[in-house]
């Protein structure tokens, strides 16, 4: 039986909180932990498949045009080699997170370096990996392609463009502003697992076991990709090793594997190298920003500005949204809104951890620094004489707000001295030390979601979903749902994720997964309460379940006479999306040192403060917002991608020369969880936390570096070149 | 990788016959050669094992000085006693370079032969000298942040990647190398990697079938010994600039001012008039100014590491300053 | 020299093929897919393994190397039933999230703390010689060679400091 629930009103009756099994929110640990580091919790490439053939992808040397012939011999006289597959099936680029359709095909054509051309499978892997990389390739590439973004011209975004009042004249009128232009470089998610697939094609029936975050939209992906119907596929993820956006979108790997297993008739697994995984999943597109913050005599903002570049193939829908928390974090009734999207020949930009707000949040909160200083008003304070009491472009009010707070306790926690700032107030011996802070904010998603619970007979319940686990906590948070809703122990609730075959919801992606799919277990449980109240003759309200038993001391496997009780929940968000505005909010501060000589910067410690409304989890909650703040580091001071500026190549397509942080670089964390209900942000009061954690704070230690040494850099990572680059002498 | 044909050698004979042959190479620890491997950036079609044939020893000298055996890890190099106590800036140096792991397989010979990081060189797919004589550098006029600075040609820009040699260079260290004819020779390591002029593929003087067998550190001096390594990450990353400096004053003035500089150019850097220009004097910011002026003399950027530059006489300022500090 | 070796105490013949790295012959030959790979060039840690008693990337040797050496492996270092110090103290902190570098990294810190307990220094020691203090940033360089792109880091050494005490080292 499934119950369908539309959500048009805020949830304001908390119903989780008044029930008694009191594991919700708390800080349990994960279910699934102990098959993660005992490593027996399976990913995508390590099933045992009787007769597994090993495929490997070869990749386009050119960076634009096409494939003339391919020379299948070279590889097949070679030991070991069974096929190449040059299908015009092939994708060649990772579809765009919820496409819901194939990514471009037709792999002769050309249109970056490193875009997969075909597969060479063979009955090991190094046989694979050498007949791959000998298979002999003719070209016929096109002169003059634009590789970098300023070359080309750029095509205005109009959904994204707001323009109110006159922005000019604020500026000009105002009592402080800021004109200041940022620089952020190309990231990559960088997951610890490269993509992998293992595709198995029983005549009928395609199974796939493949590294992806939202099955429901990667089914219809992969079926429009090999004109397969959905029917006959079955797409398999449980474990997944990492995510950030890279394996929203069925990826050019798990397409290779089905075609091959469907042309060779026995099962193929394609395990993406970690170059290939650089060269052709998705970049986030760099970023040029102009920011521009007018303010009166008390710092109330009066002009808002901020204009962004960044890029995209052609033919990509998608362009990086950088101004996305922008339209409505600060007010300001003179705006000019723009994002600007060129067409390059670089590999497909893309979601990668936050996107938008990822990159644009830093350069907003860097200028408001300026800002502050020009004002001479603590930044901290700067920033709470500007909280809007709704949304500033479209009047909306907020769903829940808890920038205020976030900052007060943030800045109490930190011991944010909010006296006079000044750079080079603190020396020990090479090093400057400062301090800095910056605002979090993070639009709240929230989607359609189904889910099945299954109260099983013997006391224990089932959760079935296609929801995936990426490092999130899924696993667990939805025990807890259910555990809560029927008074069970998280442990007494097995979790099934990842598979097609269970009800499907939107997957791990732009932080909803917990939220959308959370209110879709809340919704199943609801019906299976409301099914005990009646044969306990009383109300759901009035309904008590705690510890296996009713209030009444009936036990739960009595009350389910030897059956078991199953509903689907179905959870739709009805008119609270068209509202309410719905973010979450934070701020980040962080103590900084600065190597007077070499320019090189350490962060000493970091604090940040998120409501994200109600916490599921207080110890994966805070995991995740510990893994927002590392990439914030990583954002401010290492990560950049870097691409030829003649062929338009990924240059540092590795984890030696792509600095993500290591242990080193991330300091003791400090996370403190503003504890709320946001009744219009879900059935369960929770929004997303997994991107909140970086939006924003690569500012906090751009603001600090200026602090600690006096250097303002605008272009990020700020590494020792660009800091001594800005370093008064 | 490509096919090859693995085989263990079990004397230092053994590796130089293997050596010698067609399309050989020789594996010790690994962690360079398989990682150029994998990329087909190397392509032996024979392998020679030299992981057994008993050079891991590290001996006292009769002169006091020490003799570690080329296959010697760098772990086992980092934490021997004399090696602690009397070449303590040979131990940073090995700690500073990658990370405990690598360093637990990676050998002291294999380190001295490890290849550049260039992008362009470990990209098949690429433009290089290096890799492929004639094809050209990718590097000049493309992404060259890691680059040199000092003693590059029109050929190539490459750094030698390593710290540990450039605290060897500065301690005066010595190679020994056995030939195919089982004779031994003998090559300063500040003489033993080459610049790339117009053989940009040869790093060093080894001939076919000559294999390091070990590395001789002359007697200990008494002096203050720093390494201080610039890089982007705080661990597991290439420096930028790296300084090894072996210091001692006298009466306020240098007496000792052996220096080598990695991250700058194709071979850890040694010029030997920095040491003639301070030794003598006393320490002054214009002192270092001066030394800083003979090491970047003739220093070229190629864009994105032209920071190289003033990052270079920075880092200098700052490693004499605390050598003097310390030596005082 | 025996032309087998033993992982977690059990005997294997080595690999036909002697391009065969120790880790896709662990993963690939013996089905131990707790060893992970993250790179396969020495540059994330996920493929760390201990082999006679020191830690190494088992991505960048080749198991054709290893005859009659000694492998343990995450599987060697505990079950389910029965985790290793490390590993409860893993879960417990919630040192992972998608827990692919998990394993390299409880390898690691497994490793690790023997290395300290030898008095052997890091990058991070003040001085090369005496027993070396536990501290957090001798902790964070001794590990800098597994990567953790969840970004768990701090939680991996609020559990290795854990473990460290319970051990009584340093």
């Amino acid at each position: 039986m499934t119950v369908h629930v539309k959500q048009d009103k805020p949830a304001t009756d908390n119903r989780l909180d008044t029930m008694r099994q009191n594991v919700i929110g708390k800080p349990v640990s994960r279910i699934e932990g102990l098959a993660k580091v005992t490593g027996t919790a399976p990913y995508a490439a390590e099933y045992p498949v009787e007769g597994c053939a090993e495929g490997v992808l070869v990749t386009a040397t050119i960076t634009r045009g096409s494939v003339v012939r391919i020379d299948a011999q070279s590889a097949l006289g070679m030991p070991g080699v069974i096929a190449v597959i040059d299908d015009e099936r092939l994708t060649t680029r990772p579809a765009q997170g919820t496409a819901n359709e194939a990514p471009q095909q037709k792999p002769r054509t050309v249109c970056y370096w490193g875009q997969p051309i075909a597969l060479v499978v063979a009955e090991t892997f190094e046989q694979a990996r050498d007949a791959a990389q000998q298979l002999v390739v003719e070209y016929q590439p096109e002169d003059d392609v634009a590789v970098s973004a300023e070359a080309t011209d750029a095509e205005e975004q109009d959904d994204e463009t707001v323009r109110m009042g006159n922005l000019d004249k604020a500026m000009s009128d105002a009592a402080h502003s800021v004109d200041c232009t940022y620089t952020t470089k190309g990231h990559a998610s960088a997951a610890m697992e490269p993509h992998a697939a293992i595709a198995q094609w029983d005549g009928e029936r395609l199974t796939v076991h493949a590294s992806l975050q939202m099955l429901n939209y990667n089914i219809t992906e992969l079926s429009d990709a090999l004109d397969l119907p959905e029917s006959r596929i079955r797409l398999i993820s449980r474990y997944v090793g990492g995510g950030f956006g890279s394996k929203l979108g069925v990826s050019e790997e798990v397409v290779a594997a089905s075609l091959a297993a469907l042309q060779l008739d026995r099962p193929v697994r394609v395990v993406m190298s970690r170059q290939q995984v650089f060269e052709g999943i998705m970049r986030r597109s760099e970023t040029t920003q102009r920011l521009r913050l007018a303010c009166d005599s008390d710092g109330r903002l009066t002009g808002f500005g901020h204009e962004a570049l960044v890029s995209n193939l052609p033919g990509e829908g998608f362009a990086e949204p950088v101004l996305q928390s922008s339209h409505f974090l600060y007010p300001g009734e003179n705006r000019e809104l723009v994002l600007k999207l060129s067409r390059v020949h670089r590999m497909t930009a893309g979601s990668v951890r936050a996107p938008g707000e990822a990159v644009g949040m830093p350069a907003l909160e860097a200028a408001m620094d300026i800002l502050a200083e020009r004002a001479g008003i603590d930044p901290v304070e700067l920033r709470l004489r500007n909280i809007p009491d709704k949304d500033p472009e479209q009047g909306l009010p907020f769903s829940s707000h808890k920038l205020a707070e976030c900052l007060r306790q943030g800045a109490e926690a930190f011991g944010w001295d909010g006296g006079a700032r000044k750079p080079r107030m603190r020396r020990e011996g090479e090093w400057w030390i400062g301090t800095g802070m910056a605002s979090a904010a993070r639009v709240h998603n929230v989607g359609e979601a189904r889910a099945r619970v299954t109260l099983k007979a013997d006391g224990t319940a089932l959760v079935e979903t296609d929801m995936t686990d990426i490092g999130t906590g899924t696993y667990t948070i939805v025990a807890q749902i259910a555990g809560e809703m029927l008074g069970l122990r998280p442990e007494q609730v097995l979790v099934d994720l990842g598979d097609t075959n269970h009800p499907r919801g939107p997957g791990s992606g732009g932080s909803w997964g917990a939220s959308s799919t959370g209110s879709a277990v809340y919704v199943a449980c609801m019906a299976i309460r409301e099914a005990l109240a009646e044969r306990l003759g009383i109300d759901e309200t009035g309904l008590v379940l705690a510890d296996a038993k009713a209030g009444n001391g009936t036990l739960l496997t009595e009350l389910l006479r030897g059956q078991d009780m199953v509903r689907e929940g179905h959870y739709k968000p009805g008119s609270i999306s068209d509202d309410y505005l719905a973010s979450g909010f934070g701020a980040f501060f962080s103590e900084v040192r600065v190597n007077h000589f070499t320019g090189e910067t350490r962060v000493n410690r970091m604090l940040g403060a998120f409501g994200f409304g109600r916490v599921l989890n207080a110890k994966t909650a805070r995991s995740q917002c510990l893994g927002g703040i590392t990439w914030s580091i990583g954002m401010a001071l290492t990560e950049a991608l870097e691409f030829d500026p003649r062929d338009g190549h990924l240059v540092n397509r590795d984890l030696a020369e792509y600095h993500v942080p290591v242990h080193r670089d991330v300091p003791d964390l400090d996370v403190v969880l503003v504890e709320e209900r946001d009744a219009a942000a879900s059935l369960i009061q929770a929004k997303g936390i997994g991107e909140l954690g970086m939006c924003g704070g690569a500012a906090a230690i751009a603001n600090a570096i200026y602090n600690a040494c006096g250097a303002r850099v605008f272009d990020y990572p700020m590494t020792p070149d660009r800091v001594l680059a800005a370093m008064p002498e | 990788m490509r096919p090859f044909q693995y085989q263990r050698a079990h004397s230092i004979a053994d590796a130089s016959t293997i050596a010698a042959l067609p399309g050989a190479m020789l594996i010790a620890g690994g962690t360079n050669l398989l990682d150029m491997m994998k990329l087909q950036v190397a392509t032996p079609s024979q392998l020679g094992d030299i992981g057994h044939i008993g050079l891991e020893g590290i001996q006292d000298l009769p002169d006091g000085g020490l003799r570690m055996g080329a296959l010697a890890t760098n772990t086992a190099t980092a934490v021997h006693p004399r090696v602690r106590a009397d070449y303590p800036l040979l131990a940073r140096a090995i700690l500073a370079g990658a990370t405990q792991q690598l360093r637990n397989k990676a050998t002291n010979g294999g380190n001295l032969c490890q290849r550049t990081r260039c992008y362009y060189f470990m990209n098949v797919d690429q433009p290089c000298n290096k890799r492929e004589p004639g094809s050209g550098c990718g590097a000049i006029g493309g992404v060259n942040k890691l680059h040199a600075v000092l003693g590059t040609s029109d050929q190539c820009i490459a750094t030698y990647p390593g710290d540990m040699a450039v605290a060897l260079s500065a301690l005066g260290a010595v190679v020994a190398i056995a030939g195919p004819n089982g004779g031994e020779r003998t090559v300063a390591l500040r003489d033993f990697h080459c610049l790339p002029g117009d053989t940009p593929w040869r790093d060093n003087v080894l001939e076919a079938g000559e294999v390091i067998v070990a590395i001789t550190l002359p007697p200990p001096v008494e002096a203050t010994q720093l390494y201080r390594k610039v890089r982007e990450r705080s661990s597991y990353a290439f420096a930028l600039v790296s300084i090894a400096a072996v210091i001692s004053i006298e009466d306020g003035r240098f007496a000792r001012a052996d220096l080598a500089f990695g991250g700058l150019a194709h071979k850890p850097w040694h010029d030997p008039r920095i040491a003639e220009a301070l030794v003598g004097q006393a320490p002054s910011p214009e002192l270092f100014d001066h030394a800083a002026d003979l090491l970047l003399e003739g220093a070229e950027g190629h864009g994105d590491n032209d920071f190289k530059i003033p990052l270079a006489r920075r880092t200098l300022h700052a490693v004499l300053a605390e050598a003097v500090e310390k030596a005082a | 020299m025996p032309d087998e070796l033993i992982v977690n105490g059990a005997s294997h013949p080595l690999p036909q093929d002697p391009r065969v790295t120790l880790l896709d012959f662990l993963r690939h030959d013996l089905g131990l897919t707790g060893t992970k790979k993250g790179c396969d060039h020495g540059q994330c840690g996920a493929c760390t393994v201990i082999v006679n008693g020191l830690r190494i990337n088992s991505c960048l040797t080749l198991a054709a190397m290893h005859a009659g050496h000694e492998v343990t492996t995450i599987e060697g270092l505990g079950i389910a039933d029965e985790p290793s110090a490390l590993q409860r103290a893993f879960v417990e902190h919630d040192g992972f999230q998608c827990g692919y570098c998990t394993p390299g990294q409880i390898c690691s810190a497994t490793a690790m703390l023997a290395e300290i307990a030898n008095q052997w220094p890091s990058d991070a020691s003040e001085s090369l010689e005496g027993p070396i203090e536990v501290s957090g940033d001798e902790i964070r360089e001794r590990m800098s060679g597994n990567l953790c792109r969840c970004g768990a880091y701090a939680n991996i050494v609020a559990a290795i400091r854990d473990v460290a005490a319970l051990e009584g080292i340093a």
